[in-house]
């Protein structure tokens, strides 16, 4: 057998820096083109939103572009764009995150930006009631008006796991919504949004030194404040089969997800990286797995995917994380039929491995997805973040490829074997819309 | 210490890297262009190929076309196919609308001549196998009843109705019983007839020599060779404007908007302060419309106005999904928003800002290998190229005040525009009545 090609590794140089007051910040300098990104990622995500309050993380997301210390109402959105620039925030399961693309002549408006909505937001009940109705008509656009709107994403981890923290949805009920106070989001902001609880990474066009001394300007100024307690969040494997419902009233055909808790993103890393050549064995493209036998082959689906992390995003999350598996199917009362016909695709790897050829080019494939993530500044901003705040290091995102080169056929087979009937959560999908 | 409290002045500007470009038309009549642009070693490719057509047949096989073409070709079969672009580190993708098909593809810069000859297999030998077809004839119906089980799609498609008529523009998406009657030998007729390379354009964008490319791409492809027939398509009508049409999807909690008007291509002169008036207006989040209905009102996630270049004409297009309760004080203020920016000067300030932005963007849309490829793809089809991209910021530093003013008073003038809502119609029809002639 002929040696599998080297995978290619990214170079970029890191820089790292610790403020007085605790902010952790990244610096990655490339000078091919004039563009600058610049992101700042809390650690604080819908896992820690509080029972009574779910949906909190991402509101209070949207107070802090409703003005800071020295800029009202619609400033900060004016001065990046009007630079030229891109800007936007994202809440996740384990952190919340802010950036800017922009004109690398304006690297230091961005910096002064993030340092004065970390320093102070301006929460005003004005802003609060204004930014609750923007939130309730992104819940509707997404979720409420839209078939399959935030299926799985909302409704599965609900099956799957059994703490509030973990359970609960995300995006938030509309009485949670609505009860939300100024005094809750002076507080959240308290708890959450110290210096030290917060990675700053800034990357693109721009000079090293120049910018440490830019960030020390900017931000050395902001109090330092503890950094929140982290509580454990880890739920063991299910010990039996759950299955719960969703009815969609605009869907025209149903759908069904099938959820299994993964090992721990952080600590257990490989095990991980098996589970996720298992899901591109599984569902890239159509020489995978579940493409050839339920959509091709059986035709009991007409789209069938893998992933891991809530959102498809394997490095986002820490422990617990889970293994989603979606198909859309014609046929009412197929479910039973596509659980049997995936379980036997997990036995197969489990028990007679892989073909020929056929973990050296999903992991080949696998280099090339996570390469392309790092070609434009804005995601290559957010991806150095990502992986300091999560898991300590800048670094690992270029280490990905040689981590993944080191695995072997028999770990993805263990992997595969962890994937048993009695450990999935299931949720159907009941089509309540017209065809 | 304490934190700065002024707003940084922006720093000197630093002019962006020239990029190497090479171009050849080859003797088949396939235009490459290939840029040579570091950074990660990947390559990106954008293949289009003219596909407009005035067939009322043509919207189900173009679209099924798409969906059979990587089903097999030549020795590959349909799995083989997909495990050869992986073990390159690849993919392949097909997507066509009203004017054009596009095969995009992504690979580590090292499987690029090995892409390049699979692209070659699929361009000259593709399949088509009846059961292929037959797989992927019923999963289309299924993906496009889920399409249309959305406001949006349905708000789209009866805008695009009623702005072109009869013309096949107004063909957004297939018919169900249209794909149901496209049979293989169909798909590979159309595929002799129309997937040529006289006229089509690959664009190569990424770590590579772009001289050599052109040679490899001459080389792989030198047996995809002929002349697709030039289609006789109608000339794109005028929108006719009209009363508020009101499309009833029950239970629906917020109401679809969308209104659309005729606009000018890039290469008229007054392009570009459209451009830069439909950013005032709703074209990025500092806009009128959004502070209005978004950061003041509350009444939606966000609106959004752009515009479109098709071949045969552009268009400009308004969005927004408001909640069910405020659809009528939604069109309000966009009717209020649309009026005064067709009707008072715009200012300076406003002008400077968006100008910026244009310029702040494009630069931004261009940095990446993937942004680069689709964009100059893009332009292609109207004639234009990297020249453009390159010489677009000074078009939009010459623009003044009084032309984007004027461009505005031309293309947002509400009377100008045809409308259409989708929402709960017993909800929402009695407020719009108050406000516009309506029809249902």
């Amino acid at each position: 057998m002929p040696r599998p090609p080297k995978l290619p590794s990214p170079s970029f140089a890191i820089t790292h820096h610790t403020l007085a007051n605790g902010l952790r910040v990244v610096i990655a300098p490339d000078r091919s083109a004039p563009v600058v990104g610049v992101a700042v990622l809390y650690d604080v995500g819908f896992r820690s939103e509080p029972e009574g309050r779910t949906g909190f993380a991402h509101l209070f997301e949207h107070l802090m572009f409703q003005g800071s210390a020295n800029l009202e109402k619609l400033e900060h959105f004016h001065y990046v764009q009007s630079s030229g620039g891109t800007l936007n925030g994202s809440t996740h399961v384990d952190y919340t995150n802010y950036y800017e693309a922009l004109p690398s002549n304006a690297l230091e408006r961005g910096l002064f930006l993030e340092a004065d909505r970390m320093l102070s937001p301006r929460i005003t009940e004005e802003t609060l009631a204004n930014q609750l109705e923007v939130v309730k008509n992104e819940i509707r656009v997404n979720v409420l008006n839209r078939p399959y709107g935030g299926f799985p994403w909302i409704y599965l981890p609900a099956v799957l796991f059994d703490s509030f923290a973990n359970a609960h949805n995300g995006y938030g009920g509309f009485d949670d919504l609505e009860s939300a106070t100024v005094d809750d989001a002076r507080d959240f902001f308290e708890r959450y949004y110290a210096p030290a609880n917060a990675v700053l990474s800034v990357a693109g066009d721009l000079d090293v030194a120049e910018t440490l001394a830019l960030v020390d300007k900017h931000f050395a100024g902001i109090t330092k404040r503890p950094a929140p307690e982290r509580p454990n969040f880890g739920e063991p494997p299910l010990t039996r089969e759950r299955r719960t419902t969703h009815d969609d009233s605009h869907a025209p055909i149903p759908a069904v997800a099938i959820g299994y808790r993964i090992p721990d993103p952080v600590h257990s890393l490989d095990k991980l990286l098996a589970v996720v050549l298992l899901a591109e064995v599984l569902s890239d493209g159509d020489a995978s797995r579940l493409q050839r036998r339920l959509v091709q082959r059986d035709q009991l689906v007409t789209e069938i995917a893998a992933y891991c992390g809530g959102f498809g995003d394997p490095f986002d999350e820490r422990d617990p994380s889970g293994f989603t598996i979606t198909a859309h199917y014609p046929k009412a009362n197929s479910v039973d039929a596509i659980l049997a016909a995936i379980d036997e695709e997990f036995q197969r790897v489990a028990s007679d491995g892989l073909e020929p050829g056929e973990l050296d080019r999903v992991r080949t494939r696998l280099a090339g997805v996570l390469l392309r993530e790092l070609d434009a500044v804005l995601s290559r901003t957010l991806e150095f973040a990502k992986f300091e705040l999560i898991h300590g290091r800048a670094e690992l995102v270029a280490e990905l490829p040689a981590r993944l080169q080191a695995l072997t056929e028999d770990d993805v087979r263990a992997a595969a074997a962890e994937f048993r009937p009695d450990r999935r959560a299931v949720l159907e999908l009941i089509a309540g819309g017209s065809r | 210490m304490s934190a700065p409290t002024a707003v940084p002045a922006l720093t000197k500007p630093r002019k962006a890297r020239k990029l190497a470009i090479e171009q050849r038309t080859t003797d088949s009549g396939l235009s490459v262009v290939a840029v040579r642009k570091p950074g990660v070693p990947l390559v990106e490719l954008r293949l289009r190929v003219p596909l407009l057509s005035a067939a009322k047949s043509h919207p189900a096989r173009a679209e099924l076309l798409a969906d059979s073409l990587l089903t097999g070709a030549g020795d590959y079969d349909r799995a083989g196919l997909a495990a050869a672009v992986q073990s390159f580190g690849g993919d392949l993708s097909v997507n066509v609308d009203a004017d054009r098909m596009v095969i995009s593809a992504n690979v580590l810069a090292t499987g690029l001549t090995k892409l390049l000859d699979v692209l070659a297999v699929v361009l000259t030998e593709a399949t088509f196998d009846a059961r292929e077809v037959a797989l992927e004839r019923d999963r289309l119906a299924e993906k496009l009843a889920m399409a249309r089980s959305r406001a949006g799609v349905i708000a789209s498609e009866r805008l695009a109705e009623r702005m072109w008529g009869a013309h096949p523009y107004a063909l957004d998406l297939p018919q169900p019983d249209a794909v149901a009657a496209t049979t293989a030998a169909q798909l590979r007729k159309l595929h002799t007839d129309r997937v040529r390379p006289a006229g089509a354009t690959l664009v190569v964008v990424g770590d590579v020599s772009p001289k050599q490319v052109l040679d490899q791409v001459e080389q792989a492809l030198a047996g995809w060779t002929g002349n697709a027939p030039t289609p006789r398509v109608p000339a794109l009508p005028t929108p006719p404007g009209g009363p508020l049409l009101v499309v009833d999807r029950p239970g629906s909690v917020q109401s679809s908007m969308r209104m659309g008007g005729a606009a000018v291509p890039r290469s008229d002169a007054r392009y570009p302060a459209l451009q830069l008036a439909n950013l005032i207006f709703g074209g990025y989040f500092s806009s009128r419309w959004t502070l209005n209905i978004r950061e003041d009102k509350g009444y939606t996630y966000g609106p959004h106005s752009r515009v479109d270049h098709h071949v045969l004409g552009s268009a400009l297009t308004l969005d927004v999904e408001v909640a069910t309760e405020v659809t009528a004080p939604s069109l309000l203020e966009t009717t209020y928003e649309l009026g005064r920016i067709a009707s008072v000067p715009v200012s300076a300030g406003e002008v400077d800002n968006v100008r910026q932005y244009a310029i702040g963007t494009l630069a931004l849309s261009t940095s990446t290998q993937a942004g680069l490829a689709s964009t100059l793809a893009a332009l292609s089809a109207f004639g234009l190229g990297l020249d453009w991209v390159l010489s677009h910021p000074a078009r939009l530093m010459a623009t003044t005040v009084e032309q984007v003013s004027a461009a505005a008073a031309e293309f947002f003038a509400p009377a100008r525009l045809t409308s259409v809502i989708v929402g709960d119609a017993a909800t929402i029809a009695g407020p719009l009545r108050a406000l516009a002639a309506i029809e249902q």
